[in-house]
């Protein structure tokens, strides 16, 4: 993941002048992140008249041809093809902008980086030899620079209308890189971990979820991936001293996000390191 | 209320009513371009009843405000004698700087202030005077050669040691002349020359070094990178100026301007309440801090 | 005055009538601090087990409404809400105009406060209510609007958490004390079962001891004397009311004292100089291995008050709520200046954190900002401990170099 606040983005015309144009394109992921957008529209449909959807295959057939002002980019490279469409994808867009967890860090796919890809073609389908796919599940940014991060799985609609009425007016977008806490503690929400021992990957992951996970009593599973400056290693190690198994640790960690650079350190550290009983601190 | 001139007690800020977020819609009344990606803008607060108790002293700044964009802290650039008009030199660096780049002649935007310690230069009538500035920090001190030109008697022997990474960078350089006429020693480098230079090159340091002064009766007020300024506190403790006759301008995060937010602390001190002008003996110590 | 339990259910009506009336009331495992309709609200039977990173309510029957310590809330979540909006300006035929403020909102009356709550107000109080001194200083008008119109029911601790260390920083444990500073409009002491008539004793209904610290405490008194008898504290109740705190404190010190137990102390001693002379100690780097720079500390800190603004745009553009939100300086942003932030370690934060909370803090508004309530102690995450922080540096300071800032 590239950090979620450039110094400077390359901003689409003025309203006043001419609406964006914008497109919005899907790689290896489940479509919900565009169901996002449609559903932003819904609550706000005069987004529809402050840009112009002029390539968005989920909502229509209708294709104008690029350059673009924004492209918003769904999901992770999973094969050649996809690796070479993106970098035609950023050579058309002026500001690109990944959405969703697949496309900023390689989503629940990239588990198959740390397996044999061959296995698990045979395992899967009939037919092997008509599958051609890379090793690897990789986020956007590890092939073509990209603008702005939308974190999420699927990505929020206040922080997809924020983005757009940010990039429309012209300054940059404010996106939150705090941990799931502050927005446990800004909605006064019990801390599941503290007052129930549900191990919470909360402290470690960005916030912009509303803290949905923590509010219905259940543990944040990281779906905005690492927050500015994460400790999982800290955190999981008082996990596993308040007696969670290591191995749900490590289910936690290869999550969503677990390709996502932090987590993917720890879920190597979890699955390498002898198990060892730490000390309460 | 109108500061008698060189005051070194700060007007408190005029738009501080009973609620300190409020602001006051002030016109654009002139646009300059300094140097590259700066602006100099010249404002006029709408509301005559404000404009006219709006007073500030040299050092001070105002809270800028862009509706949906943001706000940001920027010094006060012009003459303290004429308070009507404001001028904010800008340079284009984030929401609100950028915001205020796309603005023309007659726009409004809002303010909040005058906010902060001024520079001493009351305490510091009836001796000499160094200004040191790198780059855009001679913004936060013109408002003070301005008003030190105005009352130029008041002072011994007065210095400007302006430094910047090329001559196109140094600011207000239509204005030089004027100082010199005012008895006013304006010294310049850069450090990459351009065609047709001839100035020094090198470091305001360098300028430093050389400049003939009297410790005793010197003060320097220097504003400019963090790294610049230790450099300047290091080289007039070379000539025996030393921290105790040494003021600088920082600069944090800000956001409230009025202590409560908590954003730009800097040790103990808040910097909009107990700066943006700290005395160097104040901060020395935390200034040597890493990530403090 | 003796108020039994119909006296306390008539309290809460009392208020209702006037106010907003929060209190503290068992939600999702934790005593939280909401809305009360009735005394039937109050986490009666219920008592809180606290230490680091740890917090778990235990079934008690015996426990009487008020016998838990102190939750995740305080006073600050109502007083500097965690988002409120400052300032809205309207864009009409082109020019942006900025608009009235919001009307003025209930007045709040809060059931149940301790020692550390109200030493939290008073702290809070300096920050946002500090004036104009002729050196920049504001009041917060939003803050001070909703501090005018609260009313305070304090109530004094019958026990504390293992986390609990307001007796070694003055906020604590009694509730009220006129020497600190630390008042309210009514003062409960709970003095458990009273004797039922005739038959076992401390069988009978609860019996709180209540002092009147205000004219408007004294009016609500008389509202709920016109409904039910209430009749003076005879002077054993009110000698037993008084050792409440004295006992607490007494039990707090000696407890602390004892080896391995379970209490809490902050050595207060010159901890401005220790740790201002300490700013490149080993321990910031130390405790950086373990902090999470989560942020939980700052925002459940009764006292913690850095916030930063947002601008809340509709998609029109013509349309701007100005929203002030708690900030920590454990997050990035803090410090963010052109693009990057100054403490971009975590070592860096938590040594701004702690310097500030127990050194930065007495510059600035002649106090500590700590209240010994042990809240970021509890809900840190990990169970960083605030008082073994100070203590390991005062084990070890770097050789002094001279005065601090």
């Amino acid at each position: 993941m590239t950090n979620p606040l450039p110094a400077k983005i390359a901003v689409a015309a003025p309203a006043h002048v001419r609406r964006p144009r914008v497109a919005v394109y899907k790689f290896a992921s489940c479509d919900g992140c565009q169901l996002q957008f449609l559903a932003a529209i819904g609550k706000h449909p005069e987004l529809l008249s402050k840009v112009d959807f002029v390539h968005f295959l989920e909502a229509s057939r209708a294709v104008e041809p690029g350059p673009y002002d924004i492209g918003f980019v769904e999901g992770s490279v999973t094969t050649a093809h996809d690796a070479e469409r993106i970098r035609e994808i950023r050579r058309e867009c002026r500001t690109l902008v990944t959405i969703g967890a697949c496309a900023t860090s390689g989503g629940i796919q990239a588990l198959r980086n740390w397996g044999k890809i061959d296995e698990f073609v045979a395992a899967v389908y009939a037919s092997p030899a008509f599958i051609s796919t890379l090793a690897t599940s990789t986020a956007i940014a590890e092939h073509v620079p990209v603008d702005f991060e939308l974190r999420g799985c699927p990505i929020d609609t206040g922080q997809l209308v924020e983005i757009l009425t940010a990039l429309i007016v012209g300054r940059k977008p404010r996106v939150p890189s705090t941990s799931v806490c502050a927005e446990c503690k800004a909605e006064g929400v019990v801390c599941v971990a503290v007052a129930r021992g549900v191990p919470c990957l909360g402290p470690v992951t960005q916030a912009g979820c509303r803290a949905i996970c923590p509010a219905h009593g259940r543990g944040c599973f990281g779906c905005f991936g690492p927050s500015d400056t994460p400790n999982l290693v800290s955190l999981n190690l008082h996990y596993e001293a308040a007696g969670v198994p290591r191995d749900e640790l490590l289910r936690l960690v290869h999550g969503i996000n677990a390709w996502a650079p932090p987590f993917r350190a720890e879920a190597d550290r979890l699955a390498a390191a002898p198990h060892v009983k730490v000390a309460a601190p | 209320m109108n500061p008698s001139p060189l005051t070194t007690r700060r007007p408190g800020p005029t738009t501080l009513s009973a609620d300190p977020w409020q602001t006051h819609a002030g016109s654009i009344v002139a646009i300059r371009d300094e140097t590259p990606g700066v602006r100099s803008y010249d404002l006029s607060i709408v509301d005559a009843a404000v404009r006219a108790r709006y007073a500030f002293a040299p050092g001070q700044f105002n809270m800028l405000y862009l509706p949906g964009i943001g706000e940001a802290a920027i010094s006060i650039s012009s003459d303290p004698a004429t308070p009507q008009l404001l001028t904010h030199t800008v340079r284009a660096v984030g929401n609100v700087t950028d915001a205020l780049a796309k603005l023309v002649v007659g726009d409004r935007i809002f303010l909040r202030g005058p906010y902060g310690k001024p520079w001493p230069l009351g305490d510091l009538a009836g001796g000499d005077l160094i200004f040191v500035a790198g780059g855009l920090g001679l913004a936060s001190q013109r408002a003070a050669i301005l008003d030190v030109a105005r009352h130029r008697d008041r002072f011994g022997r007065v210095t400007i040691l302006h430094g910047a990474k090329t001559p196109s960078g140094l600011l207000y350089p239509s204005e030089y002349a004027a100082w010199r006429e005012a008895g006013i020693d304006v010294d310049c480098t850069v450090d990459a020359p351009e065609a047709g230079w001839t100035g020094s090159v090198g470091l305001v340091t360098d300028l430093l070094a050389q400049l003939p002064l009297e410790p005793g009766r010197s003060g320097l007020l220097c504003c400019g990178p963090d790294p610049m300024m230790a450099g300047v506190a290091t080289g007039a403790a070379k000539r025996g100026l030393g921290p105790e006759a040494v003021w600088m301008s920082l600069e944090r995060n800000m956001s409230c301007a009025v202590g409560q937010c908590g954003l730009c602390q800097f040790g103990p001190f808040f910097v909009c309440l107990d700066g943006p002008v700290f005395r160097y003996d104040r901060i020395e110590k935390l200034l040597g801090v890493r990530c403090l | 005055m003796i108020l039994g339990p119909e006296a306390l259910q008539r309290l809460i009506e009392v208020l209702a009538l006037e106010y907003r009336v929060i209190g503290p009331t068992v939600a999702d495992g934790a005593v939280v601090l909401r809305d009360l309709a009735s005394a039937d609200d109050l986490p009666t039977g219920w008592i809180d087990e606290q230490d680091g990173g740890h917090y778990r309510l235990q079934r008690d029957e015996s426990a009487g409404p008020f016998d838990h310590v102190v939750g995740p809330h305080s006073l600050k979540n109502f007083l500097f809400p965690p988002r409120e909006p400052i300032a809205r300006f309207e864009r009409v035929e082109g020019v942006w105009e900025e608009c009235a403020p919001a009307a003025p909102e209930r007045p709040l009356a809060v059931i149940g406060m301790r020692g550390c709550d109200l030493a939290a107000l008073a702290i809070q109080d300096r920050v946002f209510l500090r004036g104009d001194s002729g050196e920049g200083e504001a009041i917060d008008p939003a803050y001070q609007r909703r501090r005018n119109g609260l009313f305070l029911v304090a109530v004094d601790c019958r026990r504390a958490a293992a986390t609990c260390f307001c007796h070694s920083t003055g906020s604590g444990p009694a509730a009220c004390s006129a020497s600190a500073g630390r008042q309210a409009d009514l003062a409960l002491v709970d003095l458990g079962p009273g004797p039922a008539d005739g038959v076992a004793p401390c069988a009978g209904p609860r019996r709180y001891e209540c002092r009147i610290g205000s004219e408007r405490g004294a009016a609500v008194i008389d509202a709920i004397a016109a409904d039910l008898p209430l009749r003076p504290s005879p002077p054993e109740d009110v000698a037993a009311a008084e050792r409440v705190p004295v006992d607490l404190e007494r039990a707090m010190w000696a407890r602390e004292r004892s080896d391995g137990g379970p209490g809490r102390s902050l050595d207060m001693e010159n901890i401005r100089d220790l740790l201002y002379s300490n700013l490149e100690h080993p321990r910031w780097l130390e405790v950086a291995d373990r902090c999470l720079s989560c942020t939980n500390c700052t925002l459940v800190c009764p006292t913690c008050f850095c916030a930063s603004v947002t601008e809340v745009a509709d998609l029109s553009g013509d349309a701007v709520t100005r929203e002030r939100h708690w900030a920590s300086c454990f997050s990035l942003d803090h410090a963010r200046m052109h693009g990057t932030s100054v403490r971009h370690t975590t070592a860096s934060r938590y040594r701004q954190w702690l310097t500030h909370k127990l050194g930065g803090w007495i510059d600035q508004f002649g106090t500590s900002g700590c209240t010994g309530c042990g809240r970021c102690i509890t809900w840190c995450p990990v169970g960083i401990d605030l008082t073994a922080e100070v203590a390991a540096i005062r084990e070890t300071p770097a050789p002094s170099t001279g005065p601090t800032p």
